[in-house]
């Protein structure tokens, strides 16, 4: 199975308010279609490391490679462009635009990436919203949906751009443990049968348990 | 590449969904522009007035002979004086005559100068006008009626009659308004003049002339070059002054040196005649400029305001635009052109209103004793001042719209993701 995404020997320190060693060389390898868990307590570098994996974050030392291309030290620009089609987010807080409707927001990345016209974007996103259920919200501003629902909305804009892998910041740490369920199903369902790799950061040992990999980190360094 | 379909569309949505915010920024920048616009039309439209009622009228350089006492007297031709001490009371003018020597070659010959519009030939003269028993003294100009509108506006100030009737009429005359007022005189009534000399001449009156200048207008009559070189009894090459007008009025003082060397003439420019006069128009520019930049930037200052407020509010809007893929310059360009269709949107409704107020202004009633041909108050509605006006409403809503477009850009969304 070809390899997502690859770390090799990546150290980062935060320099305020004194300098601390936070990711001592992390080497790890995300496979197509594995479905990862990250945990540890607070403060080991969880989060820290999913932010450098994300692109966003490019203080760090060492190279990480995404589909086997070497991406550290590319402009942002280039950047922003791999994060777009290649990454998809689901954070704790939803993070929708609460002035756009659902289907806007869930259109908002393929706009972006602008590879499709209006209406295959268009269609593409009642696809996902359909798939999550949530395809009734549609064309709901996004600031009148429940917490779930937000939540699926998030996952649906994830897949918009169909990336080779989702990353998510605990998102289920803000939902109750019906919703806390629905979301991992749908993490599931899209791991096993659409063969996406997802990579979750979180606390919640249930949700680690059922994942096909659990990462441990303690004190910057990954423990299993 | 940047994608301009999304970028206007958020820009667009995060408008409408502030409008009063937006309305409040826009209305800023139309308040600002509009008064400008109002300003700059009034004020130069007054300051044209203005420049008129002086500039039209006066040539550029007018040439005549000056009467004045003989600079090197008798006794300083006498060698054994030389190296004395003169003194000599009473000196009186030397005797000289009225008329430009060889005044129709100098014309023809400051004609063929490219700097000059034209060179028009006047003969002044002192008559008395007289109606029944009553002698009036006053000044008859001989005057090309045609060229004299065409140059010096003179048609202007002819409140009855025209310049054409002065110029067809052989022995018309265009009568200053408070002549006729005293001696009860209308359009085709004769008046006879009588030169220094005592001869009469019967006139036929034409028009009436108001220069706004009651002493002037009480003595100073107008007709044909002709007429009062008959009058007088002179030649056809009888010509008292030569008034010059200019293409560039800058040049009125160098060609005015120029005349004088050359012809041993005098030749006064219009800037030595009317020095106190630009010093007037250059100030009232300035107050106008002062007055609409400080509006201008008190709008952009306004705009400004608004869109970093804006951008604190939507802080977590351009870390999650970030996330998925925008980078940072397309945030700016997002907010960046928020600022330019707040400006774009304000600029025009300035103009609008402007141009409306303007034209209210121009209907307004403005009388005037010196300059009888203005009804209303002047406005100068020169497009000029329009482009400059959205120009400006242009450049100062970029820079406005800049620095904190700018900070939207060097956000970082890991900072804000992670806070929460």
């Amino acid at each position: 199975m070809s390899v997502v995404l690859e770390t090799k020997h990546i150290n980062k320190y935060f320099k305020k308010p004194v300098l601390f060693h936070v990711l001592k060389d992390i080497n790890f390898q995300i496979k197509q279609g594995e479905f990862a868990s990250i945990m540890g307590k607070s403060g080991c570098g969880k989060s820290t490391l999913l932010y450098i994996l994300s692109t966003m974050d490019t203080d760090y030392e060492g190279d990480l490679y995404l589909n086997n291309e070497l991406i550290t030290g590319q402009d942002r620009i280039h950047l922003s462009y791999l994060r777009n089609k290649h990454i998809g987010f689901v954070f704790q807080f939803h993070y929708l635009l609460s002035e756009f409707s659902v289907l806007e927001n869930v259109m908002l990345p393929a706009k972006k990436l602008a590879e499709k016209s209006y209406q295959e974007i268009e269609h593409d996103a009642m696809q996902k919203l359909k798939m999550l259920n949530i395809d009734h919200l549609a064309k709901k501003r996004a600031s009148q949906v429940s917490g779930g629902e937000k939540q699926r909305v998030a996952i649906a804009r994830a897949l918009i751009n169909n990336p080779s892998i989702i990353m998510g910041d605990e998102p289920t740490g803000n939902l109750d443990s019906y919703n806390a369920e629905n979301v991992f199903n749908i993490f599931k369902q899209l791991s096993d049968e659409k063969g996406l790799s997802l990579l979750v950061v979180t606390h919640d040992e249930d949700f680690a348990n059922k994942t096909d990999r659990i990462i441990q980190m303690g004190d910057g360094k990954i423990l299993t | 590449m940047a994608n301009w379909n999304i970028i206007l569309s958020i820009a667009k949505t995060h408008l409408l969904t502030k409008i009063k915010q937006t309305s409040i920024a826009a209305l800023g920048v139309t308040f600002g522009i509009g008064s400008y616009i109002t300003l700059v039309c009034f004020m130069t439209g007054l300051n044209g007035m203005l420049d008129g009622l002086i500039l039209n009228q006066t040539p550029h350089i007018h040439v005549y002979n000056e009467i004045e006492p003989s600079k090197k007297q008798p006794i300083s031709l006498y060698e054994d004086f030389s190296e004395s001490f003169n003194i000599i009371h009473s000196i009186k003018p030397k005797l000289s005559q009225k008329k430009i020597h060889n005044a129709l070659p100098i014309i023809n010959y400051l004609e063929t100068n490219e700097n000059v519009r034209g060179a028009l030939p006047q003969v002044k003269t002192q008559i008395f006008y007289i109606a029944g028993s009553i002698e009036i003294g006053g000044n008859l100009t001989g005057i090309n009626p045609l060229d004299e509108v065409e140059l010096f506006n003179i048609d202007d100030y002819i409140i009855e009659g025209s310049a054409e009737a002065l110029d067809q009429t052989d022995n018309g005359i265009l009568l200053g308004i408070g002549i006729a007022e005293k001696m009860s005189l209308k359009v085709g009534d004769r008046i006879q003049v009588s030169p220094v000399n005592g001869e009469i001449f019967p006139l036929k009156i034409v028009g009436f002339y108001q220069s706004g200048i009651a002493d002037l207008d009480a003595i100073q009559s107008f007709t044909n070059v002709k007429t009062v070189q008959r009058i007088l009894g002179e030649a056809n090459n009888y010509i008292t002054d030569i008034n010059v007008k200019l293409y560039d009025i800058e040049l009125a003082v160098p060609l005015s040196k120029k005349i004088e060397e050359q012809f041993k003439l005098t030749a006064i420019d219009i800037k030595t005649a009317n020095a106190q006069f630009e010093t007037g128009t250059t100030i009232r520019n300035l107050i106008t400029y002062a007055v609409s930049i400080t509006l201008l930037i008190v709008a952009g200052f306004g705009i400004y305001n608004i869109l970093n407020m804006l951008i604190y509010e939507k802080m977590n809007d351009i870390a999650i635009l970030k996330a998925t893929g925008f980078s940072g310059k397309d945030v700016q360009l997002i907010f960046m052109s928020q600022a330019m269709i707040i400006g774009f949107v304000g600029g025009v409704l300035g103009l609008l209103i402007g141009f409306g107020l303007a034209s209210l202004i121009q209907t307004i009633p403005f009388g005037t004793e010196a300059l009888p041909t203005i009804k209303t108050y002047p406005i100068n509605m020169d497009p000029i001042y329009f482009i400059i006006g959205f120009s400006f409403a242009m450049i100062s809503t970029f820079f406005a719209g800049y620095l904190p477009s700018k900070k939207a850009k060097k956000i970082d969304p890991v900072k804000i993701i992670r806070g929460q």
